[in-house]
């Protein structure tokens, strides 16, 4: 299945010793293209978050110079967001695994006499991704909003204060992170669920583990795989994400993301220097956590 | 819990008219099978005839439709597979890929917090000779070896019931030969009762005391490997466990201990204790091996019987013995197996020739005389569906 792609794969493939010109002619374009769009922007990133304010004092412009002072006021100013970023990435990712784990062993397990309920439920996990993002995430603004039947109806069912709100809240925020990432979960899951031998379950059951055993000591770890790239896939664009939290979409001005301030500060404040070194800082703290997480869960091999 | 500790000893196994019916076709029908604590059973049949789903009926892998299985004389009919004192050495060993040879093995202790869970381990490692290998993992194991730690991974739990499902099918043949002489010492020094499902005849003559012979979800016949191969009672038996020559012919005379049938004008008798019919259209056969191949036309005795002249039509030599096959005119092929006395075969290809064999190696078949002795494959789609009618009507029946 074409799915199997975000699995990664377990069995080490023979890597071909021989130094070859023509292999080094084929990898150019692609060494090309890393540098030109990787590493040069990457570079440019370091310089300009090391920047002062120029000398002439017009906003918005700015000298290069070794201003590692920028990275103190970031996380002085900032250290709410940053927090605030990866402990909302964190909750999405826990609550999309624990929402995608039974939907993929489903897909992948349960319905495989029914090869045509597994690829209909496919579908309808990729199905999201036909319509954009943003819109998608618009509708749930609306269908949140304090005029929409679900808050009008659990008002009056008094499941929620008369003057509360949904939209605007980390609840929202992280609702929405979760409902939009959750794809990204479900398919490295169903990729690795969908190969699980059956038989290592029997085995289990054969060897005195109650169903619950089996999970915990059999299935869990033989899905590993695909436990961590779904988390990866999950993590890294939740804690940089800037739609669902930003004022526009489901969040408030008690929301702020990492991503919103790298936002103003580039395209309001103008503040070059400081959006440069806090998306430093974002890639720094997520290749730290990222680092710890895969060599946790024993897959290096990701890395 | 019956689990809960070690067994003393090996139990009884019981199947009493056990059902199991999938979508389309029935895997098994009333079987009933006694299992003598300790012994070493084997079910022997070709692929489909049930015997995999048996084993698996017993471990609890999959539900009976209907019939009850009895281990030791407890009902485990309706319990789950991890409440069973039953373990099983799968057909592709299915070790756990993610974990050490050790852990692999000391799994089913500590699902029962049995003390001592590692060093217990080390110990069913050491009685396959692969403690060394403990710290490995399954993958980085030769074929053999994984088969021995499978093996080692249900022993270690003592097991009332031990379930093969055909482990050494996937070994080249002389580690198997080596297997199955292991298998069978450490089912002797275990004293543990053995199920042992296999379609390699060889296999369950050599290792077994009892075989069962399945065919289409029944047991055709069962007894001593010895007594299946000298006196089968089906054709399919004799067949399917090793070869046989069979011949059709109506009773043409009886006397108090032998019966005659006229084969294609020729007068063959078997003994009446080896006959299991003594009138109408008969059966009957013997081996291969029983046959001698005459050059000359022999004398017929009162302790022989005759068929020929045939021509040889085929001659394959195998070093210790040479297969031949005579065309009788009137009867088909024989197949005779005759070992190599002299230098190079006995009978050239085309040579007219005549078989003999004495009187008491014959046997008499049960089966009613049919024009297909041998089995015949009931995947066909005509098949599903009369068997598909069938449970259908019999519902109604019941409705």
């Amino acid at each position: 299945m074409a799915f199997s792609a975000f699995a990664t794969g377990t069995a080490r493939e023979q890597v071909p010793r021989r130094k070859s010109r023509v292999a080094l002619l084929l990898l150019l374009p692609g060494i090309l293209y890393l540098v030109l769009f990787f590493l040069v922007p990457l570079v440019s990133l370091v310089i300009t978050s090391l920047q002062a304010p120029s000398a002439f004092g017009d906003v918005g412009s700015y000298q290069t110079a070794f201003n590692w002072n920028n990275y103190v006021v970031s996380i002085t100013q900032y250290g709410d967001q940053i927090v605030r970023s990866f402990f909302y990435a964190v909750l999405a990712t826990v609550f999309a695994l624990l929402f995608s784990y039974p939907l993929a062993y489903f897909i992948g397990v349960t319905a495989r006499p029914w090869p045509l309920l597994q690829n209909l439920m496919l579908v309808l996990v990729i199905a999201p991704f036909f319509i954009s993002f943003l819109l998608r995430t618009l509708a749930w603004k609306s269908l949140l909003s304090d005029e929409s039947g679900f808050v009008t109806g659990l008002k009056a069912l008094s499941l929620l204060a008369p003057d509360a709100h949904i939209t605007g809240t980390p609840v929202a925020v992280v609702f929405g992170l979760t409902y939009n990432f959750i794809p990204f979960m479900t398919l490295p899951l169903y990729a690795a669920l969908e190969r699980l031998d059956t038989q290592y379950l029997e085995a289990g059951s054969d060897l005195y583990a109650r169903p619950s055993t089996v999970f915990r000591k059999v299935t869990i770890p033989l899905s590993m795989p695909g436990i961590v790239s779904g988390v990866l896939l999950t993590f890294i664009p939740a804690a940089g994400d800037y739609v669902n939290a930003s004022r526009e979409f489901l969040g408030g001005t008690g929301t702020a993301m990492m991503g919103n301030v790298i936002e103003s500060n580039f395209l309001i404040l103008l503040n070059y220097p400081a959006a440069a070194s806090l998306s430093i800082i974002l890639m720094v703290v997520i290749l730290a956590i990222v680092t710890a997480y895969v060599r946790r869960s024993g897959t290096e091999d990701l890395l | 819990m019956a689990t809960a500790a070690f067994a003393e000893a090996g139990a009884d196994l019981e199947l009493v008219g056990v059902h199991k019916r999938f979508p389309g076709f029935t895997a098994i029908e009333d079987l009933s099978l006694t299992i003598p604590a300790g012994s070493f059973f084997a079910l022997l049949g070709p692929s489909g005839c049930g015997k995999t789903t048996t084993l698996r009926l017993v471990a609890g892998l999959e539900e009976a439709t209907a019939g009850r299985i009895l281990i030791g004389g407890k009902d485990v009919t309706d319990t789950k597979p991890f409440q069973r004192p039953v373990n099983t050495v799968f057909q592709s060993y299915a070790l756990f890929p993610h974990m050490s040879i050790i852990e692999n093995v000391a799994f089913g202790l500590r699902r029962r917090r049995i003390a001592d869970a590692t060093a217990k381990a080390h110990e069913a490692l050491s009685l396959v000779e692969l403690d060394h290998l403990a710290t490995r993992r399954p993958s980085q194991l030769s074929g053999g070896q994984q088969q021995r730690v499978a093996l080692a991974r249900a022993i270690v739990n003592r097991p009332a019931l031990l379930l093969l499902d055909e482990p050494l099918g996937a070994l080249d043949l002389k580690l198997r030969r080596q297997m199955q002489l292991e298998l069978k010492s450490i089912q002797e020094e275990v004293g543990l009762t053995f199920l042992h499902v296999t379609h390699d005849q060889e296999e369950a003559m050599t290792m077994a005391d009892t075989v069962a012979v399945m065919n289409k979800g029944q047991i055709e016949q069962l007894g001593a490997p010895e007594v299946l191969y000298e006196l089968p009672r089906t054709a399919f038996v004799a067949n399917f466990l090793g070869q046989s020559n069979l011949f059709t012919g109506p009773v043409a005379d009886t006397t108090a201990d032998s019966i005659s049938v006229n084969i294609a004008g020729s007068k063959i008798v078997v003994p009446r204790a080896r006959a299991k019919r003594h009138s109408g259209q008969v059966t009957i056969g013997v081996r291969p091996e029983k046959l001698s191949l005459h050059l000359t036309a022999p004398e017929k005795t009162a302790e022989t019987n005759v068929l020929g002249p045939g021509r040889v039509i085929d001659v394959s030599f195998s070093g210790v013995s040479s297969q031949y096959i005579v065309a009788v005119p009137g009867l088909g092929s024989i197949i005779v197996f005759a070992q190599n006395m002299g230098a190079g075969p006995m009978a050239p290809e085309g040579a007219e020739t005549w078989v003999s064999w004495k009187v008491e190696h014959g046997f008499g078949l049960e089966d009613e005389a049919s024009a297909a002795p041998r089995f015949t494959a009931d995947d066909d789609t005509a098949t599903i569906a009369v068997q598909k009618k069938r449970a259908l009507m019999s519902e109604l029946e019941e409705a």
